[in-house]
């Protein structure tokens, strides 16, 4: 495996001209069996279950993995991997994808605040689970709505990812300044109802989120591939989580999404995600098709 | 350009075994889509993927804008959605488009490639890696490089090329990065490229 050029541009690299991939067509290719061993050594040393995530996707990261690390090849990084957990630890950062921003798509937002914060009042206390939390955005975003519809105060929200890096920043809130200017305009339109500087204080760069919006928050360690369900829970906000993963792990996720749902609870996903073509589809209700929103049928 | 027999032969050759094609277009793109693909013959029959660069946030009006002038169906690209026959598939905005070994769609939001999410290279180069030589690739106007990648990788996998000629593109600058890397088989306006296509297609139905 070369690395060009275009890596620092965030390309994916690519295998040289020199050794050319020459799988016959339909086989699996030397750098896809690679990377399925690699899943499999993660798997067993660490328990860590990637084996079911996308492949292209997964694909990227690795490789632009390799070139961060300077190693050679797939199989090298497997070496070092099984042997460092340190390693490991490193390529954790790559493998998941820490990309997220406050009230993404503001239309969910004021979906919930509409649609499912009326239903939340009903009971004497809520409890929210963030699948696949990352670093947190969506949680204060949640918070924030929360505390606006007078509901914070006796709900609990469980904040879950995998990466634990990605949930000590989630724990910290604080988010870079110019990205806070994006989400800005993103609470505005979602339906938010007062300054969203009242909700941070700005220092240099960053912007620290009050700390009291996250009093009931329990950020944990929980995978949706390996572990199953904690808590009841009246909503469920998974979003962007379900695409790097195949049909039958998405089933699994949206099976312990079923579980852990109260009654009529409800589900938030991505705005390009979908239930449809799994075997949970006729056992929630479409509550807004273009937000994603859906409830336990009864 | 389609007598047998001509230089052009092998290209002939190649065009029959093509099952997917995909197509990358920003600045000035919607006009050009439009010119290569309204009205498609009603035998069309290969699925056809594109990703136009478009501002986050901003819902893709495309489907609906060649659902009106085309006979084939029309799709935005969705996680896992399988890939058919006489289809256009548009990527969402604000989401990167790959090809899976499953000939389905997936959806990511890694960063921006240079500077575009979706990227035409992370869609190229996905599907270069599952269709191979099966896979046709199309580069319009734009102005910056996305895509040059892409339709080299394609090419290096034994794929089928082409680029709008950089002197017709509202913007040259893709396709212009496109012929620097890798001469694309087929270098054509947009005329010849929608000639191309069509011929690629009755190739693929014999």
């Amino acid at each position: 495996m070369s690395r060009t050029s275009g890596e620092r541009d965030g390309r994916p690299p690519e295998p040289s001209e020199d050794a050319p991939d020459d799988a016959l067509p339909g086989a699996l290719s030397v750098n896809d069996i690679e990377l399925r061993l690699l899943m499999e050594a993660i798997f067993l040393r660490y328990s860590y279950d990637f084996r079911d995530y996308t492949g292209a996707s997964q694909k990227r990261r690795v490789h632009y993995a390799l070139g961060q690390m300077e190693l050679p090849s797939v199989s090298a990084l497997q070496e070092r991997v099984l042997r460092d957990p340190a390693m490991f630890a490193r390529l954790l950062q790559y493998l998941t994808v820490p990309v997220s921003e406050m009230f993404r798509d503001p239309g969910y937002f004021l979906a919930l605040r509409q649609q499912v914060v009326p239903h939340l009042h009903t009971y004497a206390s809520v409890t929210v689970w963030v699948a696949g939390c990352s670093t947190g955005e969506e949680v204060y975003s949640l918070a924030i709505l929360l505390r606006e519809e007078g509901l914070l105060e006796r709900s609990r929200i469980y904040a879950t990812d995998i990466n634990p890096e990605s949930l000590a920043q989630a724990r910290q809130g604080i988010f870079p300044l110019e990205a806070v200017r994006k989400y800005t305009a993103n609470y505005q339109r979602s339906g938010g109802k007062r300054a969203f500087s009242d909700y941070y204080t700005a220092a240099y760069d960053a912007a620290r989120f009050d700390p009291t919006l996250c009093a009931d928050v329990i950020f944990a360690d929980h995978s949706l591939a390996t572990d199953s369900v904690f808590a009841q829970t009246q909503l469920v906000s998974c979003r962007n989580v379900l695409i790097y993963f195949n049909r039958a792990l998405q089933d699994r996720a949206l099976g312990l999404f079923h579980e852990s749902l109260s009654h009529r609870g409800f589900l938030g996903l991505g705005s390009k995600e979908s239930i449809d073509f799994s075997s949970w589809a006729g056992r929630f209700d479409t509550l807004a098709r273009s937000e994603r929103l859906f409830r336990k049928k009864s | 350009m389609t007598a047998t027999g001509s230089p052009q032969a092998p290209l002939t050759a190649r065009m029959r075994a093509i099952e997917l094609v995909a197509i990358g277009a920003s600045a000035g793109g919607v006009d050009a889509l439009l010119t290569l693909l309204a009205d498609l013959p009603v035998h069309w029959r290969l699925p056809v993927v594109i990703v136009l660069h478009l501002p986050e946030g901003h819902e893709s009006r495309l489907p609906a804008l060649f659902a009106e002038r085309s006979r084939v169906k029309v799709h935005e690209a969705h996680d896992k959605l399988p890939i058919e026959p006489r289809t256009l598939y548009f990527a969402p905005a604000g989401y990167h488009l790959s090809v899976e070994r499953e000939r389905c769609f997936s959806l990511s939001c890694e960063p921006p490639v240079l500077f575009s999410r979706p990227s035409i290279d992370v869609l190229m180069i996905s599907a270069a890696d599952v269709y191979g030589a099966a896979l046709a690739g199309l580069l319009l106007t734009g102005a910056n490089e996305d895509g040059a990648e892409g339709l080299r990788q394609i090419g290096r996998a034994g794929g089928l090329t082409a680029a709008q000629d950089p002197d017709t593109a509202l913007s040259p600058t893709m396709p212009r990065a496109a012929l620097a890397l890798r001469r694309p088989d087929v270098v054509r306006p947009l005329a010849g490229l929608r000639e191309f296509l069509i011929e690629m297609d009755n190739a693929h139905a014999q």
